[in-house]
C-alpha cells in the first residue's frame, strides 16, 4: 500500500512539471501582455523607455528560460509568486478563492447524488416501466441542458416570480454569515448538480442492470433474500464503481472552477480568477493557478483510486494480495 | 425519519431568515454594482474607465470637468493663462487634507506632475503634459507652469485622474500598489479586487459633502444581474455598458436611467497603408456607401446619435456638411469605377464594446453593395489591442475614448509626431497645420473655426469612417438623488448624492 502510494505520488512530478512548462509558455505565446492588458490601446502613448521601465517592473525583461527556473524553483517551496493584478501573493488569492469553489463543487456532487443514484436505482429496478422512462427522460434533459442555460432559467424565474436573486455582488463566505452563503451557493449548485444528477442517474442504472443479471444476484434471491436487501446490499455496492470514477471525474472538472457558473451568479470562485488572469495576462497567477488545479485534478484521482477499494474488496492495492 | 427531516428543515429556514437579516444592514451606505472591476490604484498609471471610476473619488486633480464639459476647480480654486499661451498660473485651494492628515501645497503638485513626466513611471498620460518645461512655485499655494510652447489643451488635459495630484511623501516611498491617499470626497478602506471596494465618506473633504457614510462598489459580472440586482432593491446605483441591456429600463418607472451623449466615438478605421485603402477614392467609396445611422440603429438599436470625428458638444457642429454623410451609392460606384471587387479584414474586439460584432456585420452588408467584401475576424481584447497598436489590419472597428479637448482628443493620431501614427498610417499637411494651430489659439470662436475645418477635412479624405457616438449609461433608484451625469462618466458627483429613502 505505501509502496503504491508512493509510486503514484512520484508520478505526480512529471505531469506537474509537464503542466507548469506547457502553461508558462502558452501565456507568452499569446499575444499581448499584461501591460497592454491594463493599458487597452492606451500602451501605444508610451514612449520606448517607459515600455522599458514597465518590463522591468513586471520582470518581463529577462529571458523566458530564467523567468521559468526562478518562478518553479520558488513554486516548489509553495512560493507561486505575485500577481501583477492583485498585488497579492498567488497562494493567498487560491487560498481565498478556493473554498468557494470546492463548497460549490461538494454541494452539487453531494446533490447530483442523492438525486441521481436513488432515481438511477429505481429506474433499473422498474426496468422498461413508465418511471424508468420518465427517469431516463429527466436524464436527458439534464444532459442536454447547459448549465449556462439552467442557471438563467433559475436567475430569471426566482428574480421575476419571487423578487428573490441569489447574489447581489455581496457574496458570503461560510465562515462569515453562513445563511446567507447557503443562500447564495445553493443555487448555482443545483444548477450543476442538475447536469451531474443526470450523468449519475445514467450510469447508476445501466451499471445496475448489469449487476442485476450477475450469478451472485441470483444467488442471493434464491437464498430468499428480500429484494429490498439484494438491491441495497448486493448489487448497488457492486454497482457503485463506475459513480464513483464518474464522481472523480467531475469533482476534478468543478475543482477548476466553474467560470460561467461562477459569473452567472457572481461567485468568487477558482473560474473566475483563472479566465480573468488570463485576460489580464497575470502571468504568476494564470500560472499558479493552473499548477494549482493540475495538482488537485492527479490528488483526486488518486483518492479515487484508493476509494475503489473501499467500495470493492476485491481491488486491493497491497503487494503481497493482488 | 420524518421527524429528522422537519428538524433539518427547520434549521435550514432559521438559517435563510438569519441571512437575510445580516444582509440588510446598508443604512446611509450607496450601494453600487458595476460588470468590470478596478485593475490598479495608481492614478497615474491607470487607464483602464474601471479604475477610473473608483480613483476619481479618491484622488483629485487642479481642475475638474462639470456634467458640460466645463472646466471647473478642483484642488486649484483658480488659474490664469498667459497672452500667448506660454505660461499657466495655478492658484491652488488651502487647508486641504490629504486623506493621512498631511497638508497639500505646491510641491505636492510639483512633485506629482514631476513623477508623470519621469518616463521611469511610465504614465501613458504623460504625452498630454510634455509642453511643461518647468515650474515655479512663488509660494506654498501657487504653482507656475512654464510652457516650452504655447499649449492652450494643457488645462482640459489636466482635468483627469491621470493628473491626479499625490502627497510627495508618497511618491518618495513609491508605494502606490498598497494604498491610495489622495484628497477626494471619499476614502479607500478595502479593495477586494472582483468582489467588493469599500469607501468611507472624507469628512475633512474641502467641498460640501458628501452625504453618505460611505460607498460600496460590488463586482457583479454580468449585467443582466446588475439589472435585476437594481430591480430587487438589492443595489441603489449601477453603470451600465452594454445598451442592449440598459434599454429594458426604458419605461420603467421605478428606476432611473441616465442617458449622456458619450465622448467615445465607435468608428470603423482603415489602414491607408495598405492596397487598396491607400486609394482615395477607394476610401471614400466605403464612406459614402455606409448609411451610420443604420450601422448605429442596427447595432445599438439606434441609442446614439450619428457624429463626425468631433463628440465634445460644443465642437458638433451638423453632419450633414460632412463628406458623403448621407449613404449615396450611385457616387460609391462612381467612385469605384475602375476598381476590382476586392476582400479585406475587419479585427474586432470580443464583446467589446458589446455592439462590435454587430457593427461589423452591418458594415459588412452594406459594403457588399459596391463589390468590397468585408471578413470578420474577431479576437480576445488583448490580442486585439496587441494588432490594434502594431497597425497590424485592413480595418478595424473600435470604441475610442474621447477627450474634452479636440486637441488632446486627436493629437495622438492626427499629428506627425502623434503616438499613434502607426496605427492611422495617414498624415497629411492640412492636418497638421490645423492641430498646430487649434493647439495655441486662446479663442474659443477661432478654435471652433479651426476643428470644424479639421473635421471637413478629414471626413473628406476618410482614413477612418467615423460613425456613431452612444451613450454612457448608469442606472439607479429614485431615492438616490443629486448624482449629475457626466459626459466622461465620471462619478465624482458621488460627492453630492443623498439617499432619500
Amino acid at each position: 500500500m505505501r509502496r503504491y502510494l508512493i509510486q503514484r505520488v512520484l508520478a505526480f512530478l512529471p505531469i506537474l512539471i509537464g503542466v507548469s512548462l506547457l502553461v508558462f509558455m502558452a501565456i507568452r505565446l499569446i499575444p499581448g501582455d499584461v501591460i497592454t492588458a491594463t493599458l487597452g490601446t492606451e500602451a501605444g502613448m508610451l514612449t520606448d523607455t517607459q515600455r522599458e521601465s514597465l518590463r522591468r517592473y513586471y520582470g518581463l525583461d529577462r529571458p523566458v528560460s530564467e523567468q521559468y527556473v526562478n518562478w518553479i524553483t520558488r513554486a516548489v517551496v509553495g512560493d507561486l509568486g505575485i500577481s501583477t493584478r492583485h498585488g497579492k501573493p498567488v497562494t493567498e488569492l487560491i487560498a481565498e478563492r478556493f473554498p468557494v469553489t470546492l463548497q460549490l463543487a461538494l454541494m452539487a456532487v453531494t446533490l447530483g447524488l442523492l438525486v441521481g443514484v436513488p432515481l438511477g436505482i429505481i429506474a433499473a429496478v422498474r426496468y422498461n416501466s413508465i418511471l424508468d422512462l420518465l427517469v431516463r427522460l429527466l436524464a436527458l434533459a439534464g444532459l442536454v441542458m447547459p448549465g449556462f442555460l439552467v442557471g438563467t432559467l433559475i436567475i430569471f424565474v426566482l428574480s421575476t416570480v419571487f423578487g428573490f436573486l441569489p447574489n447581489a455582488g455581496n457574496f458570503a463566505r461560510f465562515n462569515e454569515n453562513p445563511g446567507l452563503n447557503l443562500q447564495q451557493m445553493i443555487f448555482p449548485a443545483i444548477t450543476l448538480g442538475f447536469a451531474f444528477s443526470a450523468s449519475i442517474m445514467r450510469m447508476t442504472r445501466s451499471s445496475m442492470l448489469e449487476v442485476l443479471g450477475e450469478d451472485y444476484v441470483r444467488t442471493a434471491r434464491s437464498k430468499g433474500l428480500r429484494e429490498r436487501q439484494v438491491v441495497t446490499r448486493h448489487a448497488l455496492r457492486n454497482a457503485l464503481i463506475p459513480v464513483v470514477t464518474l464522481v472523480g471525474v467531475e469533482m476534478g472538472y468543478l475543482l477548476g472552477g466553474t467560470f460561467i457558473i461562477e459569473t452567472l451568479f457572481s461567485l468568487p470562485g477558482l473560474g473566475r480568477l483563472l479566465i480573468n488572469a488570463i485576460s489580464q495576462r497575470d502571468y504568476a497567477l494564470v500560472q499558479g493557478a493552473t499548477l494549482f488545479i493540475a495538482f488537485t485534478f492527479v490528488l483526486i484521482n488518486l483518492v479515487i483510486d484508493l476509494l475503489y477499494a473501499a467500495v470493492d474488496p476485491r481491488i486491493s492495492y497491497e503487494r503481497n494480495r493482488a | 425519519m420524518l421527524k429528522w427531516m422537519r428538524l433539518l428543515l427547520m434549521v435550514a429556514v432559521l438559517m435563510l431568515g438569519l441571512g437575510s437579516a445580516l444582509a440588510q444592514d446598508s443604512g446611509n451606505t450607496l450601494i453600487m454594482a458595476r460588470a468590470a472591476d478596478t485593475t490598479g490604484l495608481d492614478p497615474h498609471t491607470q487607464t483602464a474607465f474601471a479604475s477610473l471610476r473608483l480613483l476619481e473619488l479618491v484622488y483629485e486633480p487642479l481642475v475638474t470637468l462639470d456634467a458640460n464639459l466645463n472646466i471647473v476647480p478642483a484642488l486649484a480654486e483658480s488659474w490664469t493663462f498667459a497672452d500667448d499661451a506660454m505660461t499657466l498660473t495655478m492658484n491652488l485651494r488651502q487647508g486641504v487634507k490629504f486623506h493621512d492628515g498631511s497638508d497639500f501645497t505646491a510641491a505636492d503638485v510639483v512633485a506629482s506632475f514631476n513623477r508623470i513626466l519621469n518616463e521611469e513611471t511610465g504614465a501613458a498620460a504623460r504625452a498630454n503634459y510634455l509642453s511643461i518645461a518647468s515650474m515655479d512655485t512663488p509660494d506654498d499655494y501657487t504653482v507656475v507652469f512654464n510652457l516650452s510652447v504655447a499649449d492652450v489643451p494643457l488645462l482640459a488635459a489636466m482635468a483627469s485622474v491621470n493628473a491626479s495630484i499625490v502627497p510627495s511623501e508618497v511618491i518618495e516611498s513609491g508605494d502606490f500598489a498598497a494604498s491610495a491617499i489622495g484628497t477626494g470626497p471619499f476614502i479607500l478602506d478595502e479593495w477586494i479586487p472582483e468582489e467588493v471596494t469599500r469607501l468611507s465618506a472624507n469628512a475633512e473633504w474641502w467641498g460640501e459633502g458628501p452625504f453618505v457614510d460611505g460607498i460600496e462598489m460590488r463586482v457583479i459580472p454580468d449585467e443582466a444581474s446588475i439589472l435585476a440586482a437594481l430591480r430587487a432593491g438589492e443595489i441603489d446605483f449601477a453603470l451600465l455598458n452594454d445598451p442592449l441591456v440598459a434599454t429594458l429600463l426604458n419605461g420603467d418607472s421605478s428606476i432611473t436611467l441616465n442617458a449622456v451623449p458619450a465622448l467615445a466615438y465607435h468608428v470603423f478605421q482603415l489602414n491607408p497603408s495598405r492596397a487598396p485603402m491607400d486609394n482615395l477614392a477607394v476610401r471614400q467609396a466605403m464612406s459614402c456607401a455606409i448609411d451610420r445611422q443604420e450601422v448605429l440603429d442596427t447595432a445599438s438599436l439606434g441609442e446614439g446619435t450619428v457624429t463626425g470625428p468631433l463628440t465634445i458638444p460644443a465642437y458638433q457642429v451638423d453632419t450633414s456638411g460632412f463628406f458623403c454623410y448621407q449613404k449615396d451609392l450611385d457616387r460609391a460606384r462612381e467612385l469605384m469605377a475602375g476598381v476590382e471587387p476586392f476582400t479585406i479584414k475587419a479585427i474586432v474586439a470580443n464583446a467589446e464594446p458589446p455592439t462590435a460584432l454587430s457593427e461589423a456585420q452591418s458594415i459588412q452588408a452594406q459594403l457588399a453593395e459596391i463589390g468590397i467584401t468585408l471578413e470578420i475576424e474577431p479576437l480576445e481584447l488583448s490580442v486585439y489591442v496587441d494588432r490594434w497598436l502594431a497597425g497590424d489590419f485592413d480595418s478595424a472597428i473600435a470604441l475610442n475614448g474621447g477627450r474634452p479637448d479636440p486637441y488632446t482628443m486627436y493629437a495622438r493620431y492626427w499629428t506627425s509626431a502623434g503616438n499613434l501614427q502607426v496605427v492611422t498610417n495617414y498624415i497629411d499637411e492640412t492636418l497638421d497645420s490645423l492641430m498646430a494651430a487649434g493647439r495655441a489659439e486662446p479663442s474659443f470662436e477661432n478654435r471652433l473655426e479651426i476643428f470644424t475645418q479639421f473635421q471637413q477635412h478629414l471626413t473628406e479624405v476618410s482614413p477612418w469612417i467615423w460613425l456613431y457616438n452612444g451613450f454612457e449609461y448608469t442606472a439607479h433608484q429614485p431615492y438616490v438623488v443629486g448624482f449629475e451625469p457626466n459626459p466622461t462618466d465620471s462619478l465624482y458627483s458621488f460627492a453630492k448624492v443623498t439617499l432619500e429613502r
